[in-house]
């Protein structure tokens, strides 16, 4: 069937904010949907508060809201653009509730939407545990016993039905939020009553214990005309238990006969034809009981999702496209597979290689919280890794990680054991407690003698892929052997047969080096002298059946090579990997923006990168993908193989810039902004020297490379003191430091994390305003991207703190003075690309506090902010082309405001403390727009899930040194009629000032305390500065339950201002919305820089 | 570890560790792209006369059983595979594949860049070759290879048709059809599938002659998947011929074949045939596209049945090639896939019924003739 003429306009609601549980594969989902539908000739209305996506770039929908993904947005954006459908399936679990809340309300029947791809009636029939359980019931399918229940009592007596270990599952929340498993009354009880806190709907699921079952999932796709495929069978490496977000998964399915895998396809195509979704994709997941066989279904995602997501870039199938051109009408068989071009997109993919991914977790962010991994996600990223057995993945997989190992490598010292007893019950605990770095303690656990049956019974983990591991460790073994054989050279310990298959098995070079005790590159010239060559392979959906026209490969040490080196110019492009918190889907933004920039000016481009959920891994996104880890050695076979002209390490974060010295010792020609003055910027001496000769101020500071250096530094500049490692990204082992103890034990940590690299140590600016600069430059024109003033004060990680552009408290002079700084220093460092400087202005003196001269965080949100693509910009520059050929020469600020606001992973770590600080906990961002700056940032809290009150009561508990600023907001907030409840302290400090509030108990007086206030719903909104630089265990309960309640919590007083703000403007007048395209044509003044 | 060596006509050699029975073994070398189903891919005798390799390269993972088995015994005439698994993990394995192959005298071998080769047969076809554990000199080797007979012309279902007529077990329920099945290379699952269509069937050799399948009064003919040349079973053609129009005919795969040489058409061979678990195959007349099993080398040319009554109902998406046909009046129609999956997806199942409610059909209609 043709695509639909009957529809013109549609629109699609995108997953807002980067948050655990629904990350940028969303984004990579939009981008592609978006443009199979414009490429189809319909006119597409977009809505997304996240400025970081490619799908919110301007070009890539017709009409781009930049908006909170509330149901109250949607309605007013459907009422201004009325489009003729609307397609829900592709935002995430966020777009799949705002659409059926949207239905629900009526809004979709009162401007006639359609709602196209799934309807209300087969999303509720997925998400609904009841009508799940019936629908799948009706064709009969096996599922988990299980009881329904909508309080605690209920609760209690369906569980002595199902007994214990029994699973608890709240319907309708995001990414298992809030289930979990009970071994115990104390935990079941726990478990059902956050639960049924966390359900929309108050209905939690308690469910026959699967645990340790074998876990199994399939995307399948589904036309209007009943075609059904299957595009990709993964096996869950983790048994039942894990949420597969955070377990380990390989694709294709490993353990199941061709007859059990069959039974399973029959099940998943039954149940999509039950639910009723009519196109698009699903993802239905199934338990298989290891000791019979007997097959369950779990749960059904009627939309594109994270393992859809996997599932293109493990098949080179792009599901979420064909879904979009499936949802207008076309069927599978209409649809080109556009890696082979000839065959159809109606046939299921075979894939030649395996495919392995592997959770990232960043608990180190966190401290408290528990890293016991369960149903409830709480990784923040993943790898990727093809090879062509299990084990050459798996090892890519783990060194793709980023989290300093080269492999599978040893994680625990025999010797800080006293006995081998002691030693085996250590690690056997490691087992049997599912969490981040348990597949380490596999490898350990072999190493010391433990069998694949034993670790099999504490872990539920299938036979196989233990005897895989097991292989790995016994190669490893005759390794070691070898290594202290006979010959004191490499080449005859580390003979030609045995380097073979160590590569083949996928260990790495530095693995290696380490075994043999040598170095790095000596195993890289032994490989190359011994002529085994590193192979790259196609990823082409046909096992080699048909020829392949897309250039998507991965590396493996086989017979043949199929990579084809063009003779165009090439640049490489080297993304980001895996997210965490403190990189993310910006600097994939970067790359690909950069990729598209550079191919568009005639460039070959090629990307290497190993996050499955971006769209720098769309292979229609480059000339060239290479999906490889993001290591020296993986990076330099390519450019071994590729000699591109030109690579790019400034776009992807720290991750690429941590491989700039080993590239260019290599003879890379690293592009843009050179390696040396990168050194500059982040060497403290040297840095110090160029700002002296510039004339500008930092805050005194000095570095240290032990306690004894460190003290003596403290000593000269005065506590407070910030202490951080040079060379990382997001403020990892960054703190603010009062006293000498304190000192001594970050300094430890920050050691720890810094390596080779000195620790800098600043004098600590408080109640400074702080100052985020991008720019961008040629070496000959330099241009200012934007000006963003932080709305919290100094203190708070850049990451993590809302910010504002244009500027909004500082004046003409003080921002003159910034634009000065900010030119004079990209001269010196003849940036070529982009800089980013944070400044803090303290009794109206500006001090330097950090220059990067490459891409920051905050270049999507400026790109967006001012209507011009930075990094396409810088990429083209870096490239050799002058910012005045291209156009761009002068800043342009914004008649309206935009406002970043952060996005935190607090709910997914109860109990955790929700303080911000120079540790950055952020993992996503959103934007908010409008022409008055208050509503600008109330879009953005909205946007953030931050539910400001237009009425109610309103909490206020401030340290001694807030309380005068306080009273000027609280009095505001009576005006606009709220109420006023506070703690003693505070509500005699505010009766003092003529001003009425109730107090209340704190959290260890009587009952009922606030913390029952917060539970009853009595509060609507928190402002709660931090007592000391130790917060109080009562304050931090007092935070978390907020967060659990969904009540909006500040920390700060400018937060609470603006957030006073906020309320003020939108009492007056609701919010309207208004496309980007319509802000970028208004009034923009242009200002000249001159440095 | 033992090596073994495997050498294409073309000179193509790679080298490689032996995981099966020691030996040499010569065929036709083919790919198949099914990542699950080896044990029955193995066990189908349409494997005979040739040399199988996997693409998916991680092989055995869940060893063998006695049920997954298409037939009784292993026909393939070696095995190929990137990495066979050291152990197997599933509840309902009984012996690893390794131990599997030596029990039936299979060679094979694993370690082998199972990419490239199928990249090798894609650009210059199916091509002869040999897989040898013993001799590793190629000059000997091409000359085996060379002196070894190709496909074309070959008739392979002498060796794997059962010798006597047999009754398949089948369930106990009552049967509503009697099918005689002709086994040129059957594979159970056919036998199973239309157990569960509710027919009582006998499997009679190839050469079994029409006269006395008729006298058997079958209410429906079935022909079966096997190896080989279509072109040269002039014995089964001959038949078949003498059936068509007198009972309900089903063919499957060769069987298909036959009957397109049957009602005067020709075959030809592919350039690498079809083997595997996912081609997309549309069904002419509802339009609905299915995912096929697929294990044929050889294929009908509809141009040359065209003034013969015959329609074309099923082609497949990829290659455009001839998957199935039937007759405009007579009752008979065939498919060159493989309806009964054992590998493969169960989409085509429907096939059955469609012959089932043909018998009936037919059944009503000689009612109505001969009172």
């Amino acid at each position: 069937m043709p695509k639909r003429k009957d529809l013109k306009k549609i629109m699609i609601i995108g997953s807002g904010p980067i948050i655990i549980s629904q990350a940028c594969e969303f984004d990579y989902s939009g981008t592609q949907a978006c443009k199979a539908l414009r490429e189809e000739g319909y006119k597409v209305v977009l809505v997304n508060s996240n400025p970081a996506t490619i799908m919110t770039d301007p070009q890539f929908a017709d009409a781009t809201y930049i908006e909170p993904v509330t149901p109250e947005v949607v309605e007013k954006i459907i009422a201004k653009e009325r489009p003729d459908a609307l397609l829900p399936t592709l935002g995430g679990q966020t777009g799949l509730n705002v659409a059926v809340e949207v239905a629900k309300r009526g809004v979709l029947k009162k401007y006639k939407v359609e709602m196209i791809g799934a309807d209300r009636k087969s999303i509720e029939k997925a998400e609904d545990r009841d009508l799940f359980k019936k629908a799948m019931q009706k064709i009969g399918l096996d599922l988990p016993r299980s009881i329904n229940i909508k309080s605690m009592q209920e609760a209690k007596k369906a569980v002595e039905a199902l007994g214990m270990p029994i699973v608890i599952r709240p319907s309708f929340t995001l990414g298992g939020t809030g289930g979990g498993i009970a071994f115990n009354t104390q935990e079941f009880e726990e478990l059902v009553a956050r639960g049924l806190e966390y359900s929309m709907i108050h209905e939690v699921l308690l469910e026959e214990s699967v645990l340790g079952w074998k876990e199994f999932e399939l995307e399948v796709m589904r036309d209007r005309k009943d075609n059904v495929v299957i595009i990709c069978s993964i096996e869950n490496f983790d048994p039942m238990g894990i949420h597969t977000g955070d377990s380990i998964t390989v694709a294709p399915a490993q353990t199941l006969t061709d007859a059990e895998y069959q039974i399973m396809r029959d099940a998943a195509i039954r149940a999509i034809r039950e639910i009723g979704v009519d196109t698009g994709g699903c993802n239905v997941q199934f338990a298989v009981d290891p000791r019979n066989g007997r097959m369950v279904m779990i749960e059904i995602n009627p939309r594109v999702s994270r393992s859809s997501a996997l599932a293109s870039k493990a098949t080179g199938f792009p599901i979420a496209k064909i879904a979009a051109k499936l949802a207008v009408g076309y069927t599978l068989d209409e649809i080109p597979n556009d890696i082979t071009k000839e065959t159809p997109a109606s046939f299921e993919p075979a894939i030649d290689y395996c495919v392995v991914k592997i959770p990232r977790f960043t608990f180190e962010k966190f401290p408290g919280a528990d890293t016991t991994l369960g149903t409830s996600m709480k990784s923040v990223g993943e790898a990727m890794a093809i090879g062509r057995t299990f084990k050459e993945a798996l090892q890519k997989g783990l060194r793709s990680l980023e989290t300093k190992r080269n492999g599978l490598d040893s994680v625990i010292s025999a010797m800080e054991f006293d006995s081998p007893q002691h030693l085996r019950e250590f690690v056997t605990k490691k087992l049997r407690q599912p969490h981040d770095t348990r597949i380490f303690y596999i490898g350990d656990a072999l190493r010391i003698g433990m069998g694949t049956s034993e670790i099999h019974d504490v872990t539920g983990i299938d036979l196989w892929f233990l005897e895989n591991i097991k292989e790995i460790v016994d190669f490893e073994t005759s390794l070691k052997d070898a290594a202290v054989g006979s010959g004191a050279d490499l080449k005859t310990r580390l003979t030609p047969p045995l380097l073979e298959e160590a590569k083949k098995m996928g260990f790495s070079d530095r693995q290696l080096a380490a075994i043999f005790s040598a170095k790095e590159d000596g195993i890289k010239e032994l490989r190359k002298s011994d002529g085994i060559k590193t192979t790259y392979k196609l990823v082409d959906t046909c096992a080699a059946e048909f020829e392949a026209y897309t250039p998507y490969y991965y590396s493996t040490y086989e017979t043949e090579d199929e990579s084809r080196p063009g003779s165009k110019t090439k640049i490489m492009i080297l993304g980001g990997g895996p997210n965490r918190i403190g990189q993310g889907i910006e600097f994939d933004y970067c790359c690909v923006h950069a990729s598209f920039a550079l191919k568009e000016a005639g460039f070959e481009t090629i990307m290497v990168n190993c996050n499955p959920e971006t769209v720098s891994t769309d292979y229609d996104t480059s000339d060239k993908l290479y999906f490889e880890p993001m290591t020296k050695e993986d990076v330099l076979n390519i450019v071994d193989k590729e000699k591109p002209w030109g690579v790019i390490v400034q776009l992807g974060g720290q991750t690429p810039l941590n491989l700039t010295l080993a590239l260019k010792k290599a003879g890379v020609n690293i592009i843009g902004t050179s390696p040396e003055s990168i050194d500059i910027a982040e060497d403290r001496e040297k840095f110090k020297i160029m700002l002296d000769k510039l004339k500008l101020r930092q805050p005194p500071n000095g570095t240290a490379r032990n306690f004894e250096d460190a003290k003596s530094v403290a000593g000269r500049i005065g506590y407070p003191v910030l202490v951080r490692p040079s060379y990382v990204l997001g403020g990892r082992a960054m703190e603010i430091v009062y006293d000498e103890d304190t000192l001594e034990r970050f300094i430890l940590e920050a050691s720890r994390v810094s390596g080779e690299h000195p620790i800098l140590i600043d004098k600590f600016l408080e109640d400074a305003v702080e100052v985020d600069v991008d720019m961008i430059a040629d070496g000959e024109t330099f241009v200012i991207g934007g000006i963003m003033e932080h709305i919290e004060e100094a203190g708070i990680h850049s990451g993590d703190s809302a910010m504002v552009l244009p500027p909004y408290s500082l004046s003409d002079e003080m921002i003159n003075k910034i634009r000065q700084a900010t030119v004079a220093m990209a001269r010196e460092l003849r940036v070529v690309g982009l800089m980013n400087v944070q400044y803090a202005v303290r009794d109206n003196k500006l001090y330097v506090l950090e220059v990067n001269p490459r891409a920051s965080r905050t270049v999507p949100f400026v790109s967006k902010a001012i209507g011009v693509p930075l990094a396409k910009l810088a990429a083209r520059v870096m490239a050799g082309a002058k910012l005045k050929d291209l156009g761009f020469t002068q800043e342009r600020i914004p008649e309206y405001s935009s406002v970043k606001e952060s996005v935190f992973p607090f709910n997914r770590f109860p109990g955790v403390d929700i303080m911000l600080g120079h540790e950055m906990k952020s993992t996503g961002e959103v934007m908010g727009i409008d022409d008055d700056l208050g509503r600008a940032y109330m879009k953005s809290q909205l946007a953030a899930g931050q539910n400001l009150p237009l009425r109610g009561t309103v909490f206020v508990s401030v340290r001694d040194k807030d309380k005068r600023s306080i009273i000027f907001i609280v009095k505001r907030l009576i005006d606009l009629g709220f109420n006023i409840i506070a703690t003693q302290g505070t509500a005699n400090a505010l009766k003092k000032n003529g001003i009425k509030a109730d107090s209340i108990h704190k959290v260890y007086e009587d009952r009922p305390n606030i913390l029952d206030y917060v539970k009853d719903g009595k509060i609507h909104l928190i402002i709660n500065t931090p007592s000391g630089r130790i917060p109080r265990e009562d304050e931090v309960k007092i935070r978390s339950t907020a967060i659990m309640h969904g009540v909006p919590c500040i920390t700060t007083i400018s937060g609470a201002q603006a957030s006073a703000n906020a309320i003020e403007v939108l009492l007056k007048k609701d919010l309207d919305v208004t496309p980007l395209q319509a802000y970028h044509k208004k009034a923009i003044r242009n200002v000249e820089a001159k440095g | 570890m033992k090596k073994a060596i495997l050498l294409l006509e073309d000179g193509f050699v790679l080298e490689a560790k032996s995981f099966g029975a020691e030996g040499e073994t010569l065929g036709e070398v083919v790919f198949n792209t099914s990542m699950t189903g080896y044990q029955e891919i193995l066990t189908d005798p349409s494997y005979k006369g040739q040399i199988v390799a996997m693409t998916y390269p991680l092989i055995g993972n869940y060893g063998t059983n006695p049920e997954d088995i298409e037939s009784g015994r292993p026909w393939a005439d070696g095995f190929i595979v990137k990495e066979r698994s050291r152990i197997f993990s599933n509840w309902r394995g009984t012996v690893s594949l390794e131990d599997y192959l030596i029990k039936h005298r299979i060679v094979a071998a694993e370690g082998i860049d199972t990419r490239a080769l199928t990249r090798r047969i894609r650009s210059s076809g199916a091509m002869r070759g040999v897989l040898s554990t013993r001799d590793f000199d190629t000059d000997s080797l091409k000359k085996k290879v060379m002196s070894w007979p190709v496909m074309v012309g070959r008739d392979l279902v002498r060796d794997v048709t059962c010798k006597q007529a047999y009754d398949w077990p089948g369930s106990e329920t009552r049967k509503e059809f009697f099918v005689v099945a002709f086994d040129y290379g059957i594979k159970y699952n056919s036998l199973r599938l239309l157990d569960r269509a509710g027919c009582k069937v006998r499997i009679v050799p190839a050469a079994t002659n029409a006269e006395e399948v008729l006298a058997l009064k079958p209410d429906g003919v079935f022909l079966s998947n096997g190896p080989g040349d279509p072109a040269v079973l002039d014995y089964t053609i001959r038949e078949i011929k003498k059936l068509i129009g007198k009972v309900p005919l089903f063919g499957i795969c060769l069987g298909h074949q036959l009957l397109g040489h049957a009602l005067g058409g020709k075959t030809y061979k592919l350039k690498f045939g079809h083997h595997g678990g996912n081609h997309p195959v549309m069904d002419l007349e509802t339009r609905k596209v299915e995912i096929t099993s697929q294990n044929h080398g050889f294929c009908v040319d509809m141009d040359s049945i065209k003034d013969k009554d015959a329609i074309l109902t099923h082609v497949n998406l990829y290659d455009k090639t001839t998957e199935g046909l039937r007759h405009r009046k007579l009752p008979l129609f065939c498919v060159q896939y493989h309806p009964e999956a054992g590998p493969g997806p169960h989409d085509a199942g429907y096939l059955f019924g469609r012959f089932t409610e043909m018998m009936r059909t037919f059944k009503k209609r000689r009612g109505i003739r001969v009172p």
